[in-house]
Parts: structure tokens; sequence; C-alpha cells
């Protein structure tokens, strides 16, 4: 199968997962306990306000016409606009709110993988050493820190106790620093232990075998001839990680006040402003699934040229 | 590559009572007598420094949890003394004393039961729920696996914590709505697995015989494929109940699981936040907490992984 028709194929299989997640998405409103019009209207909220409220979400059409039309404006780019202050959620997230976590993402996966595939190689060369078991620690440690912790904490050390750096914003490289250690340290020990475990496999095998016997160095063995094959299997971890930090960068923006989608999201969840909670879950969501996608297709790309090769 | 060789001749010995695969996926090593199973895996655990260490502070968890006035200092909500503000840790206050003067150490030891008790309800209604799609659709395949594991798809389709930040939102900020959420979230993990080990232990040869026999459907999943997919569940379940604690304080910090004055660790982080310029002890311990049980967990779980499935490193 070529690559064109198997990334046709991928995309044609994300079709109804995209419409599962649309209708679950959706289903949010539904889910409320109560009628979501009063929610969103507030208490005191007259019999004609409510009606208002209710129009406006299309709570009074059957459920099915419901779902269709919020789909069909989905595909559209329209899902609906704030109750809080009437904007378009599209407007709402891709302004700057979108832009922001990307950058957040981007820059903590780039040191994920930068320190995450370093620490996971030098324990997969030096197994069993102290130095293994102590990188192994520290990655069992990162996986086990809160993120919201580790903020705080070096919000703790670095703002408050040595001023080095700001605690709060988004912008310049110095508001960049502490955020994007809280978000890349559990990625970076996940990362670290597929590498390790990747690498081990690959340098039991057989063909690493041979080249040592060849008399290859040890150095070419491991960049050359290892090191490409065990960072196949590496690949997927590393976008499953950033998507997880296109979620989870919700902590990490809530504790250093970045106005992020997350931000955005945990702010409409404590107004109740159900349009843009949707709208800032299904776009994540989407993106996730886009980001899995090039993945995929990369992992696939790669490994073709490893049995052309 | 000598070290690499002895492992070898140990794993194909651990494995030489059992059946083997080439899948390399996650599966189940069926075939193994129970009885010996048991005491092999515990001699093996015990052999884990790393898993003891964490199934001790388990241990020591669970012990906290179901008797937390025995640990305690203080009364967690209602000590509280407004004169004796942020004090720093001392003999009297171990982890000094919060925003409210009430003892940090006291609500801390309560913060136990409170996390594990929503971390093992959520995975464990997570793992029934998972189980059950995963063995019915490895078992039954064809449109059933089809038609459950596209759900199954749908749920991982969302990155992260934000299906359980999804489902609280809806259901509104209560324990019990981050329990439904984390169990949520949790269920395709379990299915895609189960399904994984259901798929090879049906095709194996002494069940496809049994089947033949005439043996009922229920009666070959409770008898023979149940027992043979439960490593990997206790496995996935250990590792998950980490998770759990982790996103479930997460969803508190936010302010979308306890509510005030539940004497929970992700909510006291999220009140001490503010008060970090005066005093870090009411963050560092709650944190502290969260961090050891959810290290604890994860140890226990790798452990538990190397000694149920040599092959999975």
């Amino acid at each position: 199968m070529s690559l064109g028709v198997y990334i046709a194929r991928r995309l044609l299989q994300m079709i109804p997962v995209l419409l599962g997640v649309v209708f679950l998405v959706f289903s949010l409103l539904h889910l409320v306990p109560g009628d979501p019009a009063m929610i969103m209207a507030g208490e005191q909220a007259s019999p004609v306000q409510l009606e208002r409220m209710r129009e406006r979400l299309g709570l009074n059409d059957p459920l099915h016409i419901q779902y269709l039309r919020y789909l069909g404006n989905a595909l559209q780019g329209d899902l609906g606009s704030s109750v809080r202050n009437n904007r378009a959620v599209t407007q709402e997230i891709f302004t700057s709110r979108y832009w922001t976590t990307l950058q957040l993402a981007t820059m903590s996966i780039m040191l994920a993988v930068f320190i995450g595939v370093t620490a996971g190689v030098v324990s997969a060369v030096w197994r069993h050493s102290l130095l293994d078991t102590a990188i192994m620690l520290v990655a069992l440690f990162g996986l086990s820190m809160p993120s919201f912790w580790l903020g705080i904490m070096l919000i703790f050390w670095f703002s408050v106790q040595l001023f080095w750096l700001p605690a709060a914003g988004w912008g310049t490289l110095q508001q960049a620093v502490l955020p994007v250690i809280t978000l890349g340290t559990a990625g970076a020990a996940v990362i670290a232990r597929m590498t390790r475990s990747s690498m081990l496999e690959v340098i039991g095998q057989d063909y690493i075998r041979t080249a040592r016997a060849k008399g290859v160095r040890e150095a070419i063995v491991i960049n050359k001839h290892a090191l490409r094959n065990a960072l196949i299997p590496v690949v997927t971890v590393v976008g499953l990680q950033f998507g997880f930090f296109l979620g989870g960068s919700v902590l990490t923006e809530t504790v250093f006040a970045i106005n992020g989608l997350g931000r955005l999201m945990v702010g409409a969840i404590a107004a109740r402003d159900f349009p843009v909670v949707q709208g800032a879950v299904l776009v994540a969501s989407v993106s996730f699934m886009m980001v899995n996608l090039v993945v995929d297709v990369t992992y696939r790309f790669l490994n073709k040229r490893i049995e052309l090769s | 590559m000598g070290l690499s060789g002895v492992r070898k001749v140990q794993v194909s010995q651990s494995l030489s009572s059992s059946f083997t695969d080439d899948t390399g996926s996650i599966v189940a090593q069926p075939g193994i007598a129970p009885i010996g199973r048991g005491r092999t895996l515990l001699r093996k655990l015990l052999a884990n420094r790393a898993a003891v260490v964490g199934g001790a502070y388990i241990i020591l968890l669970l012990v906290v949890a179901a008797a937390p006035s025995l640990f305690a200092t203080h009364h967690p909500t209602r000590y509280q003394n407004p004169t004796n503000r942020f004090a720093p840790p001392s003999s009297e206050h171990w982890f000094g004393t919060d925003n409210l003067g009430r003892d940090v150490y006291s609500r801390v030891i309560y913060g136990t039961q409170v996390t594990l008790w929503v971390a093992f309800r959520s995975v464990f209604f997570g793992m029934i729920i998972g189980v059950t799609l995963g063995i019915v659709a490895g078992y039954y395949g064809k449109w059933v696996d089809a038609l459950i594991m596209r759900m199954m798809d749908i749920l991982l389709a969302f990155p992260g914590i934000l299906l359980a930040l999804a489902i609280v939102s809806a259901l509104g900020a209560s324990l019990d709505n981050v329990v439904i959420a984390i169990a949520i979230f949790s269920v395709p993990t379990f299915a895609r697995i189960v399904r994984g080990s259901t798929l090879a232990v049906r095709n194996l040869e002494y069940v496809e015989a049994i089947r033949a026999l005439g043996a009922r459907d229920v009666k070959i999943l409770a008898q023979h494929v149940l027992p043979n997919v439960l490593s990997p569940i206790i496995v996935q379940a250990t590792l998950y109940i980490a998770t759990a604690i982790l996103i479930a304080s997460g969803l508190s910090f936010l302010g979308l699981g306890a509510q005030p004055p539940i004497p929970e660790w992700g909510l006291m982080l999220a009140a001490g936040r503010d008060f970090i310029w005066n005093a870090i002890h009411v963050t560092l311990f709650p944190g502290l907490a969260i961090m050891l049980a959810v290290l604890s967990f994860n140890l226990l779980g790798d452990g538990l992984r190397d000694a149920l499935d040599p092959r999975l490193k």
C-alpha cells in the first residue's frame, strides 16, 4: 500500500471517530443536571429570558435536529457564541488563545524530546550502571509529580526566592522557561523510559552484534545503527505526549496565569459558558487527532525506509 | 552483551511452564498452574526492591486511610486557630498551619482517605466496564468488536485529562463526579488490553477444543478467558490508580473536584497557592503526599509487570 493510499484510508477512518467526538461534545450540554438554559441564564432569569436562552441554544428542537445542526455548523467553522460576551466561540479560541497553547505545547515537547531521548540513550548504553539507575529513578519521580505542584515549587524557587524568572504570563522567553519545564517534565520522563527500552531491544538484536563483531566502533554502532531504529517507536510516544500537552496545559496555564486554550476552558466552566467549553474541547480533540495522524504517517514512512534499505 | 545473554536464559526459564506467543503485544501467558504462579509471582516481586518499597508505602497508606484518627494530631476541619495562621512546622504542628490556622499534617493524613477512596472507586468502575467491553469485543469479534472498539477510539480522541474535565464540567463539581469522569477516562485502555489478550486466548487450541465440545460462552469466558487476561489487567489497574490520583487531585486543584473544607490534597494545594510568598509549607506537604502516593503505585505497577510478564521490559 502506497503512502498516499494509507493517508487516504486513515482520513476516511477518522470520519466516524470525528462524528462520535462531535456527538459527545454536543451531549455535554445535555448531561447537565436540570435545565441548561436556567443554569446559563441564571437562577433569577425571567420566563422570557429563559425562553430566549432556549431559543438561542436551540433547546426547543428534537435532539437529533440539535445534533445535526451543531455538526453542520461545526463543519462550517461555527461553534456558536459565548453566553458571557456574545463573541463567536471560534473567535474566542483562535484569536490568540489557541496559538498560545500551541506555542507552550511545542516548546514543551521540544524540551521533553531533547531531555528524554538523551537520558534514555545514556541509560540504555550504560545499562545497570549507577547512572542508569539514577536516570530511571528521576524519570519515575518526573512521572509521579503533579505538574501543578511542580509549577508552584518552581515559582517558589525561581520567582519568590531567587527573583530570576517571572511567575506569570506569556510572551517573553523568560516567561516561557518555568511553564515549559512544568509541562515538559512528565513527557520527558515517559520519553526517557520508552527510549531506554526501545534502545535495549535494538541493541540486543543480531545486526548490532554483527556490526560489533565486524569491528565497527561502539560510538558508530550506537549512533548510526541502533539509535535510528530505536527512535521509530519513540515517535509514537512523542506524538501522544504532544497531544496530551495540548489538553494537559490546562493545569500549567492555571498555575502560571497563561491565557491559553486551557485557561479559557476553566474560566468558561466556572461561568457555565457551555458553548465555549464545548468549542474548546472540540478544537483540542481535533488537534489531537491531527497530531496522531501525522505521527502515524511519519511512523509508517520511517518504517518503509527501513524496509527499502 | 554478556548481561543480556544471562537475562535471556532467566526469561526462558520463567516461561518454560507457559505458552508463549510471538505477537509481541500485551497479552496474557495462559496455562500456568495458578498456585505455582502465585508463589513465583510473590518471590519475583519480593526480589524487586523498588516494588517492595512501593508496596510497603501503599500498605502504610491503606492503614492511614483506614484509621486516620490514630495518626492525626488535630481534627482536619474543626480545629481552627485564627490567631495561629501560617505557622511554620513545629513540634505542635508538624507540617505547620494553613490560612485558617488548621493543622496541615492532620489534613494531609485525612486526605489519604479521600484520595484513595476516589482513586480505587474510579479505577474499579473503569476496570469492570472496560474489561467487560474488551472481553465481549475480543470474544465475539465481527461487528460487535468493530462497534465497541470504534466507541473506544472516540473516547481516546480526547487528549489527556480533557475528557474528565469535560464530563465534570457538565455534571458539576464534586468528588463523585470526578469518580465517574476518571472511570470513563480509563475504560478504553482496559478494553483495548483485554480485547487483545482475549483474542490471543480465544484462538488457543484448548479453548477451541472446549468450545467444540459444546461449552457455553459464559463458561468459557469466566473459566478460561478471564483468568488468562488477569495479569495485564492487574498491572494496568495498579498503574491507573497512580494516574487516577494525579487526575483527581488536578481536577480538585482546578476547583472541579473536592469542595472546601474537605481535606483533599489537590484542593489544599489550590488554597495554599496564594500564600507561597510567606508559607510554602501549606503547598509543599500536600504536593509531596500526592507525589509519593503516585510514585508508590507506579513502582508496584512496574514491579508487577516485570514479574508477570518478563517480556514487557
